[in-house]
């Protein structure tokens, strides 16, 4: 009887066998809400077990050979240095009041070493919003309306030959200086810098050229490189009656200098190149003292979230540890330190991880809770640099142009006598020294190691294998639940409308209907697209608002706040009203706009993590919930269960928490206090953003902002 | 008997064979003066502005235009001579380089520098006398030839793209010139012994003693040069005269360590020296097969009036210390060894000063005399060298690995002001200048992009450019070429060209090893025709025995080398094609999968099968196993409930259990150790 029963079961659905692949995709559809949040979860865990998950880093590059021949910096280089420093903190130096003295006496330091020097006159570059440079390759300098000749500043550039080399690659020792102001640190990294030089003119391993470039600082360290780096690839050559430097007359003191004995044809005031540049190092002291020990930090973060390789940063790490014994340190977030959550987080790991080995000896994956801490602030603040896509230092600059650059800063444990002054000159010396004998060693340029990574110690990093993990957990569920969420609008209404219409009628009328039904995304799409058009005016504005002369920070940041607001409602009334024609056709309408704005911020979150994976990636935690969550407040009410009040009200935290203002102001707050936070900030930081190229300006205008606000719409769909 | 006779004379003949042609070869000798086989061997030292010294060594064997056996030679290399006469060669030079001449200081106007700077790397013309379609192959089997004789890898100019034919800019000028460079061809002895291997007494005495390898490449610069010239065969049947000229310059840096214990004062005193001190080996006697063997020591026009200058401040005595009695011990700097002869420039137009030649001849030293050239100096000198007119220099610009730019700047040198203090009053005063530019393929230049700019203006490019030549490159066949001749006004203090190109794309196996250092752009002539770079001397008697001098006084026109350029291409990440293959494998693995499972499948007939299958029964195993579970549980069997359950796609069940299995496993280890 049974029997019979199952075969007239299958006698009516004689079940066509589905794909595993369609039937996996529709089981996830259908599963969608279980699947996104096992997935978030996931990825949210995936992002905290980064530090965990870590690698130790190692040289990947054979040629580099970092420490393989022992230092030749000797007392008698530090002593040379040591003169440097005397001479440029000698307080006679000073009296002139461009500073061009101290600049006369480098030069001249350079040339007694048999340097070729040249002097590089530039006009700061005001940085600018052009709303087209986004991505574009730095083009040579503007010509610019009002130069003066007030403000200029002057690079001093020293140039070795490489005494056997071809001449075709170059490596380049930056150093920041302010003729002005400068403090001890700054005279003490060209001290370290000229005893590095001084050694260099002698040695005869020497296969690539190098240039030492004192950077004129006093109109920040990032323009006076920029604007070298701009003279060196991609000079002008036709002046067209601009006024020119040269004709200042205070420009025209600097080249007295000539007149020394054996300078002869070494010195010329015109530009000076050497080769392609391999490698860049900006040397920085610090002048705060550091308590405990010899500390020097290392900045690698350029322009969009860019590295440079990672060998670059593991030579000076293996340099700094194993050979100078200095303590090395990559910037953290301080304020991640002392926090308790993260300490028990870290102890649940390490706890889990014991289990874990004493189930089997092999798995080894625990750290200590406090190196977990660490690990997370490193990693935490590895992430901000990168999506701020803010460069940290002049070697931002470098990065521009292809080249693998990082910032070296000292921060020495300070005390005033001598023999303190010839340790530090001795130890960064060779540090310096041993960086570009390695580099030198190279044959071809970086490329065996990692360009995309987080560093989470110096000595410790998460390849872009690992981390997308975590991103890509992150953002899974959004197509299927746009997926689950599409197929349940058009069913559920197709459901409603079945049912009332009679099933004799099912005629071309009904077809026609489906059909219409079928394209009713469109009409969600057309709202989705008019907020994105929306979004890419309001991330146009600040180009006009920052033409209006006089204006402050908090002024100009209400001005752009109301004329988004105005633009939105101009927009939305002439292209069309959307919210309101959607109500004489669809109930469920909100589920198709949700669905389709999900899509939209998966391809943005998409396209971002190709351009800078770290502003993807805090733009997917704050959005990706979000998203996912919106449902219009009025169901929630209307429903009264506990689940649709949590619901509730994580939307609306959310939807206070993901509007780009107010995210700004929190992690300000939770990074400084919030004692101090002032409107204007944002719009600085904003400005900041734009200033520098910044993806992330664009994300926020084009990606974010959108969605914040068509989640906003959902929250308040009336049906 | 007879065949005892045969073996006799045939060694008989054999001797007076040679015997004879022991005589032939010596009766050319005595006999005729001029077709005798002749080897000179000089060496010129020459202070310069920076520190250093610049050593020039000059060997010169010669062979005459013989009648008959051209294979036997006296004195000059065989393996020279075959090869001129193997590939047809009329003249041809091959120089090694390592290091960078640098123009600014070491000068770029006299006789050395414009012959004898040469780019880093290999660089290797020659002329051919064949007909024109022979060229090539000859030029092929030539490089291959000469890559066997000094141990590089010449041959990798055999190929298209590595070579080209100037037509008209490169000094010796004619359609039958093949040129081509190595930039990165490394420099060592492996290939100096094979170019001592064609001195006669090699490097066993002679000047040539003193090269001493270390010394050598511990140098700044270090060029060797093999240059010949075939005077061609007047008749049917001779051989052709070579001469082969072997120089090798070094600039060395005199250990300073004097100057570096000194006070600061005297810290810009010139670096004094011997041969002994800079070579660590001296001269113990001639080449005996040399002509004549001399070392000559110059000072150049700038140092000479400064030398002058000097004199006049501290006595106003004789006018010319410097060719007078007690020459070498002057004021300024004292010799070790009494010169044998003075030369004095003669002073040309272009400047008042002359320089001064001081000849040693060798032959008066022995094993027991040493000749071991010093010089003192004792009062700090600063001079400058005479530079070419104009300076170049070459520079990439642009980012990216897209497309970029490559500049050439002209800067005029301050000396250049005499050369043209002459000619300035006249109305049209023009400088010519000579521009020749290989670029590999792979940079493609765009010459419509060319730009001129003459002292930061741009200029209309038919204005400055008198005549131009291009051939511009084929993809992976041959190398663009491009040739100028530039018209500036001598008035200028700066003039730059810029080109544009985009960066091309190579096959995987077209990377060399080392790929990711970038590609090199070869060195770019620029040459003055209008400038002759030539030294005459007085006393012109003596000079016909010297080649050096004479070599002085050819009018050659002022040349000069550009850097060589380093342009990163794309390339591709080398593990990639691994990843291409198993990406690419697993995408035809589904393909084929899904496209067979679809040629093979017959929806109609499966749907069949199914029906049939389900009414059969149903799976055995649940079947069974729901036999038995309810046998177990008491004979109630529901059939109908088992399969719904078994096709929920995770079955909780089983979920559930496996989950206690597992914690069960992970309780009894955690416990039990």
């Amino acid at each position: 009887m049974a029997e019979t029963k199952e075969k007239s079961l299958s006698d009516e659905k004689p079940k066509p066998r589905v794909r595993p692949i369609v039937r996996l995709g529709i089981f996830l559809i259908s599963h969608s809400f279980h699947v996104s949040v096992v997935c978030c979860t996931a990825g949210v865990l995936a992002l905290f077990l980064l530090p965990v998950l870590a690698k130790n880093t190692y040289i990947s590059e054979n040629a580099l050979m970092p420490g393989s021949a022992s230092p030749m910096l000797s007392n008698q280089h530090v002593s040379d240095g040591n003169r440097l420093v005397k001479d440029l903190t000698n307080p006679n130096s000073k009296s002139s009041e461009t500073g061009i003295e101290s600049h006369k006496i480098i030069a001249q330091y350079m040339l007694d070493l048999g340097a070729e020097v040249s002097f590089h006159k530039f006009h700061p570059q005001m940085n600018q919003f052009h709303p087209l440079h986004f991505f574009s390759s730095p083009d040579s300098g503007k010509i610019q309306e009002n130069y003066s000749c007030s403000s200029y500043g002057i690079n001093t550039v020293g140039i070795i030959r490489a005494p056997r080399g071809d001449g075709k690659e170059a490596i380049v020792l930056v150093t920041p200086y302010n003729a002005l102001k400068s403090g001890f640190g700054e005279a003490l990294s060209l001290g370290i810098a000229y005893s590095v030089f001084s050694l260099l003119t002698q040695v005869t391993w020497l296969a690539k050229d190098i240039i030492w470039l004192v950077a004129d600082s006093q109109y920040g360290e990032y323009a006076a490189v920029a604007a070298w780096l701009r003279e060196y690839q991609t000079p002008k050559f036709s002046s067209l009656s601009t006024p020119n430097a040269e004709m200042c007359p205070d420009v025209n003191n600097l080249f007295e200098l000539k007149g020394h004995s054996i300078s002869g044809s070494k010195f010329s005031n015109s530009f000076r190149r050497a080769g392609t540049m391999a490698a860049a190092l900006v040397l920085k002291v610090r002048d705060q003292n550091e308590q405990f020990e010899d500390t020097i930090s290392i900045y690698a973060e350029a322009s969009n979230g860019q590295m440079p390789n990672l060998d670059l940063i593991n030579v000076v790490n293996y340099l700094a540890v194993h050979r100078q014994g200095l303590r090395v340190n990559v910037e953290k977030l301080w304020s991640l330190l002392n926090s308790s959550w993260l300490k028990s987080l870290g102890e649940i790991f390490e706890s889990l991880a014991k289990v874990a080995k004493s189930l089997y000896p092999k798995w080894k994956f625990g750290i200590p809770a406090t190196e977990y801490v660490e690990g997370t602030a490193t990693l935490a603040s590895s992430l901000y640099y990168q999506a701020l896509g803010v460069p940290t230092g002049p070697h931002g600059a470098f990065r521009d142009y292809q080249v693998d650059a990082i910032t070296l800063e000292i921060s020495p444990k300070f005390s005033l006598d001598k023999v303190w002054r010839n340790d530090i000159l001795l130890r960064g010396g060779r540090l310096i020294e041993g960086v570009i004998r390695s580099v030198n060693n190279l044959l071809e340029k970086f490329h065996q190691s990692f360009f995309l990574y987080l560093l989470t110690s110096p000595s410790k990093f998460v390849s872009v294998g690992v981390y997308m993990i975590a991103f890509a957990l992150l953002i899974a569920p959004l197509p299927m639940v746009a997926a689950s969420l599409y197929v349940d609008a058009n069913s559920s209404s197709n459901c409603s409308k079945g049912d009332s219409s009679t099933p004799s009628a099912i005629t071309d009328t009904d077809e026609h209907s489906f059909a219409i039904r079928s394209w009713r995304w469109l009409n969600s799409a057309k709202l989705v697209f008019i907020v994105h058009l929306w979004g890419a005016i309001v991330s146009l504005l600040p180009y006009f608002i920052s033409r209006i002369p006089d204006c402050s920070p908090t002024t100009s940041f209400m001005i752009w706040v109301l004329l988004s607001i105005l633009s939105l409602l101009t927009l939305n009334s002439v292209l069309a009203s959307p919210l309101a024609c959607a109500k004489a056709t669809q109930e469920k309408e909100w589920a198709l706009v949700k669905s389709v704005t999900i899509s939209s911020v998966f391809i943005g979150l998409g396209l971002m993590s190709v351009i800078n994976f770290a502003t993807a990636e805090i733009g997917a935690l704050l959005m990706v919930p979000m998203c996912l969550l919106a449902q219009p407040l009025k169901l929630d009410v209307r429903a009264g269960t506990l689940r649709s009040f949590c619901r509730m009200i994580s939307n609306l935290v959310l939807g206070h928490i993901a509007f780009p203002p107010a995210a700004f102001f929190l992690l300000k707050g939770m990074l400084d206090g919030f004692g101090n936070a002032n409107v204007g900030d944002f719009w600085m930081w904003v400005e900041s953003l734009w200033a520098w190229n910044s993806a992330t300006y664009l994300f926020i205008g084009m990606v974010q902002l959108p969605c914040w606000v068509l989640c906003i719409s959902i929250l308040f769909h009336t049906r | 008997m007879a065949l005892l006779r045969r073996p006799l004379l045939l060694l008989l003949l054999i001797v007076t064979h040679q015997f004879l042609q022991f005589r032939i070869a010596f009766g050319s000798v005595n006999e005729e003066g001029q077709k005798q086989e002749e080897f000179y061997e000089e060496l010129l030292l020459k202070p310069l502005p920076d520190r250093k010294l610049l050593t020039h060594f000059h060997f010169q064997s010669s062979a005459p235009p013989s009648t008959s056996n051209g294979r036997h030679h006296h004195l000059f290399p065989k393996a020279i001579s075959q090869l001129v006469l193997k590939f047809q060669v009329k003249e041809m030079e091959l120089s090694f380089t390592q290091g960078r001449w640098n123009y600014e200081s070491w000068g770029g106007f006299d006789p050395i520098p414009s012959s004898n700077a040469k780019p880093p790397g290999v660089e290797l013309w020659a002329v051919f006398d064949a007909p024109q379609h022979l060229i090539d192959a000859l030029w092929k089997n030539l490089t291959h030839t000469l890559s066997g004789l000094f141990c590089a890898s010449i041959n990798f100019l055999e190929s298209s793209t590595a070579y080209s034919a100037p037509d008209w800019s490169f000094p010796p000028a004619s359609g039958k010139l093949r040129y081509g460079t190595l930039p990165r061809e490394a420099v060592c002895t492996e290939n100096l012994t094979p170019w001592l291997k064609l001195l006669p007494c090699r490097d066993k005495a002679g000047i040539s003693m003193l090269l001493d390898r270390p010394s050598i490449y511990r140098g700044f610069y270090h060029s060797q040069r093999l240059h010949l010239t075939s005077t061609g065969s007047g008749s049917e049947g001779m051989d052709p005269g070579i001469i082969l000229e072997q120089t090798l310059t070094v600039v060395l840096q005199p250990d300073s360590q004097r100057a570096s214990l000194a006070h600061a004062s005297e810290k810009h005193i010139q670096p004094s020296w011997s041969l002994s001190s800079i070579f660590g080996k001296q001269i113990s006697g001639r080449c005996v097969l040399a002509e004549t063997s001399n070392v000559y020591f110059l000072l150049d026009r700038g140092l000479v009036a400064e030398l002058e200058h000097i004199h006049k401040e501290n006595e106003k005595s004789e006018e010319n210390v410097l060719i007078s009695e007690k020459f070498w011990n002057n004021p300024s700097f004292e010799l070790s060894a009494k010169p044998d002869r003075i030369f004095i420039e003669e002073s040309s137009l272009l400047s008042k000063n002359a320089s001064v030649l001081y000849k040693f001849e060798i032959e008066k030293y022995g094993e027991s005399e040493p000749f071991d050239l010093g010089l003192f100096w004792k009062t700090p000198v600063v001079w400058l060298c005479q530079q070419a007119p104009l300076h170049a220099n070459r520079f990439l610009m642009g980012s990216g690995n897209e497309r970029g730019a490559i500049a050439i700047s002209l800067k005029s040198t301050q000396s250049s002001e005499g050369f043209m203090g002459s000619n300035s009053n006249d109305e049209r005063c023009e400088l010519r200048v000579d521009v020749f530019q290989v670029v590999p393929w792979y940079v493609k230049v765009y010459f419509h992009s060319l730009q001129v700019f003459v002292d930061q203006q741009p200029k209309a490019v038919s204005d400055i450019i008198e005549k131009i030549h291009v051939s511009p490159s084929k993809d992976k066949v041959s190398p663009g070429v491009m040739e100028l001749v530039l018209t500036l006004p001598c008035s200028l203090s700066s003039a730059v060209l810029t080109i544009e190109f985009d960066k091309g794309f190579l096959h995987i196996d077209e990377y060399p090893p080392d790929a990711n250092q970038g590609f090199d752009i070869p060195s770019a002539i620029v040459s003055f025709p209008n400038f002759h770079a030539r030294m005459v001397f007085l006393e012109n008697d003596s000079l016909n025995k010297s080649p050096l001098l004479s070599k002085f006084q050819e009018k050659s026109p002022v040349m000069s080398y550009t850097e060589v350029l380093l342009v990163p291409l794309t390339t591709p990440d080398f593990s990639m094609p691994y990843n291409v293959i198993t990406i690419t494998c697993t995408v035809f693995a589904l393909y084929f999968g899904s496209l067979l499972n679809a040629l093979r499948r017959r929806v109609a007939e499966e749907e069949r099968f199914l029906k049939d299958k389900a009414a059969k029964k149903m799976d055995r195993i649940p079947l069974l196993l729901s036999k038995l579970s309810a046998k177990l549980r008491g004979r109630h069997l529901e059939g109908p409930q088992a399969p719904p359950a078994s096709s929920s796609f995770i079955n909780s069940k089983s979920v559930l259990k496996v989950i206690l299995i597992a914690g069960l496993a992970v309780y009894w280890q955690y416990y039990f150790s």
